[in-house]
């Protein structure tokens, strides 16, 4: 005769053998932390002999360099002193004092130092508007009309000669404002010229295309130096005489083309990530190819190839210093000039790092953006 | 009288006065890709109203042979006339065409950046330019009539796949076509979806809708056709009413065919 268990304890203990992990309890809150931390060191940190020397190794390594980082950047730096010697008497310390005494000039370069205010409204309305662009529900017609209107209003501050500004010439703009105006004015400007070019590449008609290839591979195939340097040297002696075209604007151009020419490329592997039913089913509801290209084909085309069309403008806006070939001052360049004055020199370093920061934050701000927006146009067609 | 005023619902007597308009004809119609003669002299009638289920071996040329019917092909040789327009290489006589005819595709090709509803007026707004209120009721009383208005709103990924076929069904049928064209609609849905699509074909039929279906649904073809079109190797090989196609097939072909398919 079977043997039934005799109390609901008996059925549970025995249950519960096979699999250890019921038995222990939950972790909870009422536990010392001590525990805690320990029990999830030694699951993912020691739970092996290569896994322990790795978190020694790991360890070690942030010790010998965050310590000294810190002690470097932090608990021995100099944060404010008009004179260098101050500095050079903090052995071991970073100078940040020198950002204190220069930034102005490496924000904005050689624009008159009493005019500061000029660049910096003009650089926080461009902030301003790139923000505002940022956000999808303001994706309306009146956007372009904004965009119109700032680069009006930054023209006359950063040129004046009007209103009672006094005329800088734009061979003394610098800095931050100038890499931005090359970066925003490239990305506007690249991005259309871009699709038509990948558009073009893929077109039937054997001209255009002829063309656009053309364009692509010769573009792609210098590099941007040479691009900068064709604008700047070469192409004024193809002008008849007495014609000038502005070296920032020379400039300017030849990194929109080039820029173009590198998203072309990106845009056309969206394209062709688009299904040919897509296509078809556009056809068949008799589209134009306009239509079929504007409201079914590129939002698709261009929703994917995202990834690689910011990583060519995050690209893009670090080759804006390469300008300083031609004679232009970018952030770069004038954080490089900023240590032309002897005493500071030996705080390259500083300056370096200063500029780097702001580009890293544009950049990381690119990276991000471009995530949020991907997670924002994601309808869930890709499970299917 | 039109073939739709003869028409009793769920008929399946062919009901056509020979003489009923002819909305689709192929006349001796070839297309070769390469050395492949895919569509080998096609010669094809159908009349308004009249409902036509393809079907053959894959590689037949079934769905060549209708996606020539709006241009998504070109043939090579032979004269196809939609609703009196005869299709050429001329963008204004394929833009005529596709305007009378709908297609439904195998993988539904709905837009996935778009809701259904979006969908369902991006043509009839942007080729018809009818005014976007109307193209909204419109679309959502196709919807309705596919038996899916809830869904209005989300996006076709988050469709099961027979929802998206129906979608693309009331896609089509917003244009307001007088013809309609399936290409083997439910071959890419799951079992238990057919039915949901099968149902809404066979409305449609039911309303004197002008259509051609490439399909292996035998049932639907039983119900619904008026005519059977069997093809192989780019030919057509037999046209007959259902009745006579599947009880006495008089090419060994269709015999094999069918065979093979109603075996199991």
């Amino acid at each position: 005769m079977a043997r039934y268990p005799e109390s609901p304890n008996e059925i549970f203990a025995r249950e519960e053998e096979p699999d250890e992990g019921w038995r222990r309890p939950p972790p909870s809150n009422s536990l010392p932390l001590r525990n805690v931390v320990g029990d999830w060191a030694k699951a993912n940190l020691f739970n092996s002999v290569p896994n322990t020397i790795l978190t020694l190794l790991c360890a070690w390594l942030l010790w010998e360099t965050v310590i000294p980082m810190t002690q470097w950047g932090v608990l021995e730096a100099v944060w404010r002193a008009d004179d260098p010697a101050a500095c050079r008497a903090a052995e071991g310390g970073a100078c940040w004092a020198i950002i204190a005494n220069k930034y102005r000039f490496i924000l904005f370069g050689l624009f008159p130092y009493d005019e500061h205010w000029r660049p910096l409204v003009a650089m926080l309305l461009f902030v301003v508007a790139i923000a505002v662009s940022c956000v999808p529900r303001f994706w309306r017609p009146w956007l372009a009309g904004l965009w119109i209107g700032v680069f009006v209003v930054c023209g006359v501050l950063m040129w004046g000669g009007v209103f009672r500004l006094s005329f800088v010439e734009n061979a003394r703009w610098g800095g931050l404002p100038l890499t931005l105006f090359l970066s925003v004015v490239g990305i506007v400007c690249s991005f259309p010229l871009a699709i038509v070019l990948a558009l073009g590449r893929r077109s039937d008609l054997p001209a255009v295309r002829a063309v656009c290839v053309g364009f692509i591979e010769f573009v792609r195939g210098v590099p941007l130096i040479s691009v900068l340097f064709m604008a700047s040297v070469m192409f004024p002696l193809f002008l008849p005489e007495g014609v000038t075209i502005d070296k920032l604007l020379r400039a300017q151009v030849g990194i929109i083309l080039f820029t173009a020419a590198y998203l072309a490329e990106a845009v056309r592997g969206g394209l062709q990530s688009v299904p040919r039913g897509q296509f078809e089913a556009a056809d068949a509801l008799g589209l134009s190819y306009w239509k079929k290209t504007g409201l079914i084909i590129l939002p698709q085309a261009l929703k994917t190839s995202i990834p690689a069309i910011v990583n060519q403008f995050i690209s893009m806006f670090k080759d804006t210093s390469l300008v300083i070939i031609i004679g232009l001052f970018d952030l770069l360049s004038t954080a490089k000039a900023a240590l032309s004055d002897p005493p500071w020199r030996p705080f390259y370093l500083e300056a370096y790092l200063f500029a780097a920061l702001i580009y890293w934050a544009f950049c990381f701000f690119m990276s991000r953006y471009s995530q949020y927006i991907e997670r924002r146009l994601e309808t869930g067609h890709r499970r299917s | 009288m039109t073939p739709e005023d003869a028409r009793t619902p769920m008929s399946t007597q062919p009901s056509r006065t020979p003489d009923a308009a002819v909305a689709i004809s192929l006349e001796n119609v070839h297309k070769w890709y390469g050395q492949f003669h895919v569509l080998n002299d096609i010669t094809l009638a159908v009349h308004k109203g009249e409902r036509i289920v393809v079907c053959g071996p894959s590689g037949s040329g079934k769905s060549t042979m209708i996606r020539c019917v709006n241009a998504l092909e070109q043939h090579q040789q032979g004269r196809i006339v939609v609703n009196g327009v005869e299709l050429t290489n001329d963008v204004r006589t394929v833009d005529k065409v596709r305007r009378n005819v709908g297609m439904v595709f195998q993988q539904f090709n709905l837009f996935p950046h778009l809701t259904v509803l979006d969908n369902l007026t991006l043509a009839p707004i942007w080729v018809q330019k009818r005014p976007k209120h109307e193209a909204m009721k419109t679309a959502m009383t196709y919807l309705e009539r596919v038996h899916i208005p809830e869904q209005a709103g989300k996006y076709p990924g988050q469709l099961s796949g027979g929802q998206q076929q129906r979608v693309a069904i009331a896609r089509a049928l917003c244009m307001k076509p007088e013809i309609m064209l399936f290409d083997e609609p439910t071959s890419a849905l799951d079992p238990e979806m057919i039915k949901e699509v099968l149902d809404v074909m066979v409305e449609l039929a039911d309303g004197g809708m002008t259509m051609i279906c490439v399909t292996h649904e035998m049932g639907f073809a039983r119900t619904v056709a008026d005519k059977m079109v069997f093809m192989d190797a780019g030919s057509i090989v037999e046209v007959a009413p259902p009745q006579t196609f599947f009880s006495a097939p008089k090419s060994d072909r269709t015999q094999k065919f069918l065979s093979q398919i109603l075996s199991h």
